[in-house]
């Protein structure tokens, strides 16, 4: 989907936003009504001139008209205002702020992100107070010595009868409790302290830190595309490369990594580079025909081509790239790769609507879908998806499950035959979905009925 | 007669200073430190008033409480548990178990020794 295809959407959405009538912004762009007509249904291009002076009329960078604002930038805005801050927000404006104001949009979504990756620090700190074993033994251990203490000075410094034997005992118990005391209370400050040295990235949940590992080398990594020359890879390369990468962050993160990286060479060692470029320039991005050309499962093509360096290769038939989500049997996410007009949620679970869950149903099936996510323009994407089992087949139990699909965005005239999907429910405005898990923030969207 | 008492608590000092507060208060007391066979012992002491101990090693002090109150021939026996932790969880828990009192520590002599009279059966 090339974008600037989409720039006559934009500029009659815009239109509409200022409340500008069809003609009154043709006669003041000194054009027919009938050419903006067919301009605004991307049925003409525009560029050049005539775009700036559309856009200087319209009160927006050209680059806003031409580029519009991110679907996934739109989803965080949303997310932001359904929070119990946003109750305020202008939600039926959020196209024309994140266009208007793309570098403060940014900033807020940001800012939403880091939100909530502070408030499930608070809950993991929370949770440390109540279930750290080692911090509630800590405590046990000196409020019993702090009895024993109170207990024997009190005998001491009360009134009444004592015996010099029971004196020198008392003394003798004082002075040993208060110095298991000293002991257990320097233990507990230094354990303290080098919780509060990793409490920094601990805090974080492990699936986000790797996400974010990922998201900076842009899922791609050419340290284990090297190695695929040979059929056989070394597991230590994957390990000290997320070791590197993972510097500084949880152990779950690292072992998170690990686990993502050594699928990631194997893949790469099995469905080398230069035979996945060789193959797609045969069968086009279709991941199903790609797995009969080379003769490897389909969800291992769709990883591969879901880490193709956007840069080494040329696609001139999926300009835009691929997005990649991968769910375990339990319906949880385990990797995704969102695409700009294909965003994917940070937490919890994606639209049950995927055709990634339907594939749970039809393992070993492999499904094509066209998904619509809403908004306007309206932006298409084919998704495949299949599941397949994890691990050799075995006679004592019934095979695991793992669900994968590959999305990637196609051009605006499939829209109309496209299955209506969201990102989540929160911020979908779609009515009448029988997969509704709960309540939207949203405004009712005529354009967005079922 | 002299009433007895059974203290179930594993730290020793512990055991010495409140021991040693109720025997100067006419108390006959006996302790004992291991949870695992602490509700045989309440059954072959046959004490007055039992204090028991949350944190015990070998068995919890609330199992040790469940058993005692299971046991017909323990019947009535007044119980105060300790505890480290005063959550209202813990006080919860002690109260469903059946424990007559539940004092948090660090606490003072003079609470125990009001604590054991007041559950001291009248003869």
């Amino acid at each position: 989907m090339a974008r600037d295809t989409l720039t006559g959407s934009r500029i009659r959405e815009r239109r509409i936003i200022l409340g500008l009538k069809q003609a009154e912004l043709a006669k003041r762009a000194d054009i027919s009504p009938s050419y903006l007509n067919l301009i605004e249904h991307n049925r003409r291009r525009i560029g050049g001139r005539l775009l700036v002076d559309i856009a200087r009329i319209l009160e927006v960078e050209p680059s806003v008209l031409t580029e519009g604002a991110e679907a996934a930038l739109i989803g965080a805005l949303r997310e932001a205002a359904s929070g119990p801050l946003g109750a305020a927000a202008e939600q039926d404006r959020v196209d024309e702020f994140a266009g208007r104001f793309p570098g403060w949009a940014a900033l807020l979504a940001r800012s939403q992100r880091r939100i909530q990756s502070l408030e499930r620090a608070v809950d993991t700190l929370s949770d440390r107070v109540t279930h750290d074993p080692q911090l509630a033994a800590s405590l046990h251990e000196m409020l019993s010595r702090v009895t024993a203490i109170r207990s024997a000075a009190s005998i001491l410094a009360e009134p009444g009868d004592i015996s010099p034997e029971w004196q020198g005992r008392f003394h003798r118990n004082i002075y040993e409790d208060s110095g298991q005391l000293a002991e257990t209370s320097r233990a507990l400050v230094a354990y303290l302290e080098a919780a509060d040295d990793k409490s920094g990235s601990e805090a974080t949940a492990p699936e986000e830190e790797v996400d974010a590992i990922l998201e900076e080398a842009q899922y791609v990594f050419p340290a284990l595309e090297a190695g695929s020359a040979s059929a056989e890879i070394d597991p230590a390369v994957p390990e000290m490369l997320a070791e590197s990468l993972a510097q500084g962050r949880s152990e779950a993160a690292k072992a998170l990594l690990t686990a993502q990286l050594s699928r990631y060479a194997t893949d790469a060692a099995a469905l080398p580079l230069a035979a996945l470029t060789e193959a797609l320039a045969r069968c086009g991005p279709d991941p199903v025909a790609l797995a009969a050309e080379t003769g490897h499962g389909v969800a291992r093509v769709m990883r591969r081509l879901a880490m193709l360096d956007p840069d080494a290769v040329d696609r001139p038939e999926a300009p835009a790239g691929f997005g990649l989500a991968i769910c375990d049997a339990s319906g949880v996410l385990t990797f995704r790769k969102s695409l700009p007009d294909f965003p994917m949620p940070r937490f919890g679970a994606g639209c049950p609507l995927w055709p990634l869950y339907a594939a749970l149903n039809r393992p070993g099936e492999p499904i094509s879908v066209l998904v619509l996510h809403p908004g306007q323009p309206p932006r298409p994407h084919r998704a495949f998806a299949i599941a397949e089992p994890l691990g050799p087949p075995r006679l004592d139990r019934a095979p695991l499950y793992e669900a994968t699909m590959l999305v990637t965005p196609v051009a605006e005239d499939h829209a109309e035959r496209a299955l209506p999907v969201g990102v989540n429910c929160r911020i979908c405005p779609r009515r009448n979905c029988d997969g509704r898990r709960e309540p939207s923030i949203l405004g009712r969207d005529p354009r967005e009925e079922f | 007669m002299t009433k007895r008492l059974l203290l179930i608590e594993d730290e020793p000092n512990i055991i010495e200073a409140i021991g040693f507060i109720l025997a100067r208060d006419g108390w006959h007391v006996k302790s004992h430190t291991s949870g695992k066979d602490a509700a045989e012992v309440a059954r072959r002491e046959r004490p007055d008033v039992v204090i028991l101990d949350v944190m015990l090693p070998g068995k919890s002090g609330y199992d040790i409480l469940r058993e005692i109150r299971a046991d017909d021939s323990l019947a009535g026996l007044p119980v105060l548990m300790l505890t480290a932790r005063g959550q209202s969880k813990d006080r919860e828990l002690a109260e469903q178990a059946g424990a007559n009192r539940f004092m948090t520590k660090p606490f003072s002599n003079s609470e125990v020794l009001d604590a054991v009279r007041a559950l001291a059966p009248a003869s």
